[in-house]
């Protein structure tokens, strides 16, 4: 499967990427941050306790679910308004 | 209910006078306005870049805007949030909303700024004198939004 994975704020700036495709065989969004993080370096970022995630665009937790073509977001805490 | 992201300025007074046009069934509007302040955490602030994530930020406030609906008689609702470039003394954000009576107003603003605050995706990163840093999240920001959990 690919999917699309975007990054946000702190995060792009870590990774120095908006986003990218990554294949893999990935259940939840929980396993697409853990194959990140093997990266090491400033991925680790992805590690963060308070990090948000969203899948198609909508906010998620870790453990949702993840399918072929799916857009998953990793970002630090929102700060608007 | 309308949603705006844009970059451009607004006139809140505008914005406001907007909410009760042409419905003489409103009988109350209650609005906010929030602003880029010059001083945060201990620094000047000299400018904002408001960062999103485009689409989801319309769906995200979207649906806040639909569960406000679905909590309280509401006439009209309006939010509006700037991104890109800001200064100091510019509005940042706007949520205007119209009922019959004035309780439901009160209620559904708050509680549309307290979800906006926790589940829109937008991220601050303010200009300063010892250079630019992201804005964190807010452990009481997360606490307002809590309170309007269904118990």
């Amino acid at each position: 499967m690919t999917i699309k994975v975007v990054y946000f704020a702190r995060y792009r700036e870590a990774m120095g990427m908006d986003g990218e495709e990554l294949a893999g065989t990935f259940a939840t969004v929980e396993e697409v941050r853990q194959e990140l993080l093997e990266r090491g370096g400033n991925w680790s970022v992805l590690g963060d306790s308070n990090l948000m995630c969203a899948r198609n665009q909508d906010l998620c937790k870790l453990n949702e679910p993840v399918a072929d073509g799916d857009e998953v977001a990793f970002f630090p805490p929102v700060t608007g308004g | 209910m309308a949603v705006r992201v844009q970059a451009g300025a607004f006139d809140p007074g505008a914005e406001v006078n907007a909410m009760h046009a042409a419905n003489v069934g409103v009988g109350a509007v209650v609005s906010f306005v929030g602003y880029v302040r010059d001083f945060n955490d201990g620094l000047e602030v000299s400018g904002m870049l408001l960062e999103h994530y485009p689409g989801m930020t319309e769906k995200a406030l979207g649906k806040i805007v639909v569960e406000a609906e679905q909590r309280w008689p509401l006439l009209k609702v309006e939010v509006l949030h700037r991104i890109g470039e800001l200064e100091p003394g510019e509005p940042i954000v706007f949520v205007g909303v119209a009922s019959a009576h004035r309780q439901a107003a009160f209620d559904a603003c708050n509680f549309i700024m307290d979800y906006l605050k926790t589940r829109a995706p937008f991220w601050k990163k303010e200009q300063t004198g010892a250079g630019e840093r992201w804005v964190e999240g807010k452990t009481s920001d997360s606490q307002a939004a809590d309170r309007w959990d269904v118990r």
